[in-house]
């Protein structure tokens, strides 16, 4: 399958680690993505807080840029996904508003039409369209006995429902499940990260993070796996903090679901960007996986 | 019809913005949104109070309160609205308006979100680094100590780029955003 692939900004920054996997992943499976020529940011939670006329046509430019050939654009960040959603949604329900986007858009010499493009995240794509058998007939090193924690959080399921459960969703525990992991029948999946509360009140943030953190650790996780850079950030980077100021020791590392579907598929750490976390992997993998896949070469 | 009561200006003002918004007067008050809410704790006002301020016209309540800039867009009162209100959407709404009103009710959140979106608009791409330095040194100097070893641990690890990013046809982006602000407002 083709699809137009809009990385969104993260992806070049704090998550290499999420764009190395996702391409190398796409390689195994023969999925094509194709990146919209010239992206721009899609505004995160920001700048349609400022104004939103201005938001919605900052994003609409995204969905003007995509492949006329190309009817389904892949976002991997949950924001991402969400804002390039919502704007082809508001412009197909308030007639008002899609005629200032459009309008909007003119200036710049594009046009889009709502549902010309379907925006879906990297994970549905995963599950829905490449699909069990595919995904399982990839793995070469199954990541038997790891125990992992999915990790959805917020804009993946919400507002939009209709992709999983907007509360109990299961598509990221099937893939796990598919690469052979132990999968955590993690309590706290969608509760929110605190998104860019790290940046505005450490007090609240660090909280969320402490019992998304704390859910985890209660079921023995030995790795938690997310799907947006934005709740990688939170649990990984200020895991230390989080642990300074609650006096806990959490030792959890946190990694792209992409980066779990890569190992199991047989691919290089390096080349899935492992390693690049703060709270690091290697350790636990390195317990559970290797004598794992030294058993499954004897066998061999 | 006669004409709108005087308190509804405020609230038609704020449906009319707000995509989805007329569903605003469904509102049952019955407080799902405030028991959903991962922040609601730290709020001036739950989003129920603030919808039932919305509707006796406390403009000025309304518009400094810190709710709207508390809310992370998680979106589970959204979802689990018995009416189908958009609370998100409108929390958006109130962040607009009272930025417009100039008088916002948290000082981080709303200087936050201006400079990233002048970032997004100088360069057509978020830029960490210009971000987290900028905000902190103009808003929260006082952790740019703590925040500096985890910018040095994400850099060493490849993960923080001094230098932004940018698009090719900015000028094109800058168009179509300064038409959008032009058409503003409501629908």
């Amino acid at each position: 399958m083709r699809y137009a692939f809009y990385p969104g900004c993260s992806l070049d920054s704090t998550s290499v680690a999420y764009d190395l996997s996702v391409r190398e992943v796409a390689k195994v499976l023969g999925t094509e993505l194709v990146e919209v020529q010239d992206w721009n940011c899609c505004g995160a939670t920001e700048y349609c807080a400022m104004e939103r006329l201005p938001g919605y046509a900052l994003i609409a430019r995204n969905l003007a840029l995509v492949d006329e050939d190309l009817s389904q654009l892949v976002a991997p960040c949950s924001a991402c996904y969400l804002n390039l959603r919502k704007t082809d949604k508001v412009m197909a329900d308030s007639p008002a508003f899609g005629a200032k986007i459009r309008e909007s858009l003119a200036a710049g010499g594009l046009s889009y039409e709502p549902g010309r493009v379907r925006v879906r995240h990297l994970l549905d794509v995963l599950h829905d369209d490449v699909g069990e058998k595919e995904i399982r007939a990839a793995v070469k090193r199954p990541l038997t006995g790891l125990k992992v924690a999915p990790y959805y959080g917020c804009q993946i399921v919400r507002p939009f429902d209709d992709v999983d459960h907007p509360e109990y969703p299961t598509k990221l525990d099937d893939l796990m499940a598919w690469v052979g992991a132990t999968v955590v029948d993690y309590p706290v999946k969608t509760h929110c990260c605190g998104g860019h509360m790290t940046q505005i009140s450490e007090e609240q943030a660090f909280e969320l993070i402490r019992r998304l953190l704390d859910g985890a650790a209660r079921y023995n996780t030995d790795v938690l796996a997310c799907l947006c850079p934005m709740c990688q950030v939170n649990l990984d980077a200020y895991q230390r903090r989080v642990n300074r100021r609650f006096q806990m020791k959490f030792d959890l590392p946190v990694l792209f679901f992409t980066q779990l579907v890569g190992l199991a598929f047989g691919l290089e750490h390096s080349g899935l960007g492992i390693g690049t976390e703060l709270v690091p992997a290697k350790p636990v993998l390195a317990a559970r996986l290797e004598r794992e896949g030294a058993k499954g070469e004897a066998r061999a | 019809m006669g004409t709108v009561p005087s308190r509804f200006v405020f609230r038609d003002a704020v449906i009319a913005e707000t995509p989805g918004g007329s569903r605003l007067v469904d509102c049952i008050q019955c407080g799902t949104c405030g028991g959903s809410c991962p922040n609601g704790s730290d709020m001036d006002h739950t989003p129920r109070a603030l919808f039932a301020m919305i509707n006796a016209g406390m403009r000025d309540d309304v518009l400094s309160s810190n709710t709207p800039w508390m809310c992370v867009s998680c979106y589970m009162c959204t979802s689990r609205c018995p009416q189908e209100v958009p609370i998100t959407d409108l929390m958006y709404t109130l962040k607009n308006m009272s930025v417009r009103n100039g008088r916002p009710g948290s000082r981080e959140a709303p200087a936050l979100a201006r400079t990233f979106a002048r970032l997004v608009e100088r360069y057509g791409r978020s830029y960490e680094f210009g971000l987290a330095s900028r905000y902190y040194l103009g808003s929260k100097p006082g952790s740019l100590f703590r925040m500096g070893p985890l910018g040095m641990s994400l850099f060493r690890r490849g993960r923080l780029s001094l230098r932004p990013q940018r698009i090719r046809n900015i000028g094109q982006l800058r168009r179509i955003l300064s038409k959008a602000r032009e058409l503003g407002g409501a629908a």
